[in-house]
């Protein structure tokens, strides 16, 4: 019977390589806890004019820090109201860049427009607001309003749908299209039978983050928006108010109470962002690992 | 001779006959007594799962010291999930589990205390594919050795030196150690992986099909190098070329795919595993004459 | 030989010509209106750029290195440069935000994909980060304002935080993916070696994964330099020089931009589209920087 010298397999107690991986967690972690601290200490600070005004807060149209009168209805739908413009202009647009890119156009040309995307993509958002207030106001007439606001959301989120809808409208499957192709078909045929139906999901998804980057967009919004009052209308061209504008603009010569308005339509427009972003990238992510799996 | 037969007989078990094999190449220490000081793996009845599937199962053999053992077997068969579990890279695949005995040199490979680190250290492994890092070729033979702490300079120089010559590569490539490892052939950089793999000096390298992705002038190298290496290594090599397996190999396994009745679908099972020479002249297995005769698989 | 049996024939090749219908016509309609689209981008982004250089290149360069240098004009109606403290606050900000948020993001990155590929908590944080990257830039300085600048006052500290707020996603993802990008056979020759998991993410992973991390990271950085919303409610609205980090109110060039965007002295404007021009080749300069990383990296593979 050989006797073999039993063999350690236990190896260095490894502390740094437990204390990296425990490191790397807690940064992580970081995200939960930001996004944490942010809805816990924002709501506390917001408390003082629900405890003024209560939910009259979301449903009242007035507006007078003065008086104390703190209703947030009309910012809630400037809002709502701009980013939808900038979507309704910003989405076709989109779409046809994408769709020049990924089906029409050769290599060499989609990459310059690559290139051209992310320039636009960082400019920074006060130089548009700047190039809005300074320039395209005074040029078409349309001086500040929803509109003008809109219009400047929508060059700022065309970058960002365009660059998904991409990834998104990338993952059709090329046996999909050169199938259509086969038949016959013209490639606005190919488009409509293979590419988009592969895509929608996706696409929604794209358009609702752009959604919510629009309605999240503080400083261009602030310079061209017109800071107008108590204005629920679909009169575009007039000039009008946007949850974010107002806190850029009145928050220099706010007081205690109006402080504490101005952060509660922060938290607002927190819970709201948070919503749409949270639904769109589930919308987003579920259909890229659909489109990944024909 | 002695002789352990361990004979499960006709219901899907092993067939192992354990007196060693007398090579063509050169004379085999007869086993005996002996024999359980050459073990260096000791398998018993070992089974992987991946998730709730059971890819392999009933695995029971030993593996020898300064041996060449081969796995050959159709493909799916369980070969390349076998020798995984003898360094422990089935860590590293999620919802991977390893059951049943798995014993290196007395020591169970899966026991909960042990370090998969410090089992790598040990037992070493070529990959299918080349996979050098993109560094050097001297600092892919270094990585190793930095990482166990060997820092100075002229250690470094002379174990990389010993590395490369070991591993045929060293004629060819002293003049550009600085020079990048991707810019080498395929050949090339399979031979440096086995340096880099036994640079750290391990008792085992185990070799998952490091000749499929060469032409055959390379794979003729790195056959030339097995034979060598196994002087002072124990290699346990799968592939699916079975010429490979007779021409290197001291024993040889043969696993095959069966329908699994407990899941109905195809399990990993070792059918046969014997000397290089009898298997492939007479097995005692009509499945592994089947194989080896090219009737399937 | 019977050359009766030929048939004489004339071949008509097949025409393959181009039929005129509705069909084709409306194709190229559509691939006209993508063209229109790609124009109409380009447009504004034209527009800004000329805008931007024609109205800044006159203050910015007047008198070089008078706008990048010298304070700024107290009383807007003056006319005259400059700049400088803006310049400095945007650099402090912006540096100090990217030394917090880059090691931070890269190592949460490095959980996410290297020890969180199944469980809960890594697919979790993932959601939330990406989510997080849509939070409103007003919503992170407002958030640093509640809890820093009451506490601590003003300084570009507090900016550089909510500025690392919102680069922290970014890099994230950023980072997640290009660790996806490494072969795992790389990860599979180092632990076959015997190395831990920890010295081969530092030794092999992020070494290979590290030009993209440069380049992604530039990218966040460069538009955290832009950033006006967050610094509002943070660094405040000096006027003077104010390299200390963490004292005192400071400036920057994106919070002076939209501070006389609104003014009604063309002085004041004119310093604004000059402080958007040094703000604009700043960007540009970064962005050209992580292309240029990119593709050194592609050209060593």
């Amino acid at each position: 019977m050989s006797e073999e010298p039993s063999i350690d397999l236990r190896g260095p107690p490894e502390y740094g390589d437990r204390a990296f991986a425990k490191l790397t967690a807690g940064a992580a972690g970081l995200v939960l806890l930001i996004l944490g601290l942010i809805a816990i200490t924002m709501t506390r600070r917001a408390l003082p004019v629900f405890g003024e005004m209560g939910p009259r807060f979301f449903t009242s149209t007035r507006w007078s820090p003065p008086d104390s009168i703190f209703g947030a209805l009309p910012f809630i739908w400037g809002t709502a109201f701009t980013a939808a413009i900038a979507v309704l202009i910003a989405v076709p647009i989109s779409l046809g860049v994408a769709l020049f890119m990924t089906q029409v156009a050769s290599p060499s040309l989609a990459r310059p427009l690559v290139y051209l995307m992310d320039l636009l993509a960082g400019v920074p958002s006060v130089v548009f607001g700047l190039w809005g207030v300074l320039v395209l106001s005074q040029l078409v007439h349309l001086g500040r309003s929803f509109l003008t606001a809109g219009i400047i959301l929508a060059i700022m989120i065309i970058p960002i749908i365009t660059s998904l809808s991409r990834e998104v409208i990338a993952t059709t499957p090329v046996g999909d299209k050169e199938g259509a192709l086969a038949m016959g078909t013209t490639r606005w045929e190919m488009i409509t039978e293979t590419v988009l139906p592969h895509s929608a999901g996706g696409l929604v998804g794209a358009v609702m983050l752009g959604l919510g980057r629009a309605m999240g967009e503080t400083i261009a919004a602030a310079l061209v928006i017109g800071s107008a009052l108590g204005q629920i209308t679909l009169r575009a061209l007039a000039p009008g108010n946007s949850m974010p504008a107002v806190i850029a603009n009145e928050w220099g010569e706010a007081q205690d109470l109006h402080k504490s308005a101005l952060i509660a339509l922060a938290v607002t427009l927190f819970a709201i962002t948070i919503l749409v972003n949270l639904v769109a990238t589930g919308i987003v992510q579920r259909s890229m690992k659909r489109g990944q799996g024909t | 001779m002695g002789s352990q037969d361990v004979d499960k007989g006709s219901v899907g078990g092993p067939v192992i006959r354990l007196p060693a094999p007398a090579s063509s190449r050169r004379e085999r220490p007869a086993p005996g007594p002996d024999a359980e000081r050459n073990v260096v793996f000791a398998l018993e009845k070992l089974e992987v799962y991946y998730g709730a599937f059971r890819a392999v199962r009933n695995v029971s053999m030993q593996i020898f010291k300064n041996e060449i053992t081969a796995f050959i077997g159709p493909s799916g068969c369980g070969k390349t999930t076998v020798l995984r579990c003898f360094n422990r890279m089935h860590d590293v695949t999620p919802g991977a589990r390893v059951a049943g005995g798995l014993r290196y040199h007395t020591a169970d490979l899966y026991a909960p205390h042990v370090s998969a680190t410090e089992v790598r250290r040990r037992i070493g492994m070529v990959f299918q594919k080349p996979n050098p890092f993109p560094k050097s070729i001297y600092d892919n033979v270094a990585f190793g050795l930095r990482s166990r702490g060997v820092h100075s300079k002229g250690e470094l120089d002379t174990l990389v030196e010993k590395s490369l010559r070991s591993a045929a590569l060293w004629e060819e490539v002293k003049d550009r150690l600085r020079a990048s490892a991707l810019g080498l052939s395929g050949g090339q950089q399979q031979r440096l992986c086995i340096a880099r793999t036994i640079a750290v000096g391990p008792e085992v390298v185990l070799m998952d099909e490091p000749c499929s992705a060469l032409d055959p002038v390379a794979t003729a190298h790195i056959e030339e190098l097995m034979r060598e290496l196994k002087r002072s290594f124990t290699i346990v090599i799968v592939t699916h070329n079975m010429q490979q397996a007779a021409r290197v190999s001291d024993r040889t396994a043969f696993f095959t795919t069966e329908v699994d009745a407990k899941f109905g679908l195809r399990t990993g099972t070792l059918v046969e595993y014997d000397s290089t020479e009898k298997i492939f002249s007479n097995p005692s297995d009509e499945r592994t004459e089947r194989y080896i005769t090219g009737r399937f698989g | 030989m019977s050359a009766a049996n030929f048939t004489t024939e004339i071949v008509v090749p097949p025409d393959l010509t181009a039929k005129r219908s509705w069909r084709s016509v409306k194709s190229a309609m559509m691939t006209g209106l993508m063209i229109a689209s790609v124009l109409i981008v380009a447009l504004p982004l034209v527009a800004v750029v000329w805008a931007i250089f024609s109205r800044g290149l006159g203050v910015a360069f007047h008198g070089f290195p008078a706008f990048f240098v010298d304070e700024i004009p107290v009383i807007a109606r003056r006319p005259g440069p400059g700049m400088g403290p803006a310049i400095v606050g945007t650099l402090l900000a912006t540096g100090a935000a990217t030394l917090i948020s880059v090691p931070l993001g890269v190592a949460g990155a490095v959980y996410l994909h290297e020890y969180g590929v199944t469980n809960r908590f890594a697919r979790v944080v993932r959601f939330m980060s990406n989510v997080m990257t849509g939070v409103p830039s007003i919503v992170m300085g407002l958030f640093i304002y509640v809890t820093w600048t009451l506490r601590f006052g003003y300084s570009a500290f507090g900016g550089a935080l909510a500025l690392a707020c919102l680069m922290l996603p970014v890099v994230i993802g950023a980072t997640e993916q290009m660790l996806r990008l490494v072969p795992n056979h790389l990860r599979e020759a180092s632990y076959a070696v015997g190395t831990s998991k920890s010295r081969t993410i530092l030794s092999v992973v992020l070494p290979a994964a590290m030009p993209g991390i440069i380049s992604g990271s530039l990218l966040a950085v460069a538009r955290a330099a832009g950033e006006t919303a967050p610094l509002l409610f943070a660094t405040g609205a000096a006027t003077e020089y104010n390299p200390n980090l963490f004292v005192e109110a400071n400036t920057a060039l994106s919070l002076q931009i939209f501070g006389n965007a609104t003014s009604s002295f063309v002085a004041a404007q004119d310093r604004a589209w000059g402080a958007a021009l040094t703000l604009v080749l700043l960007t540009f300069v970064i962005t050209l920087v992580a292309r240029f990383v990119t593709a050194r990296f592609a050209r060593r593979r």
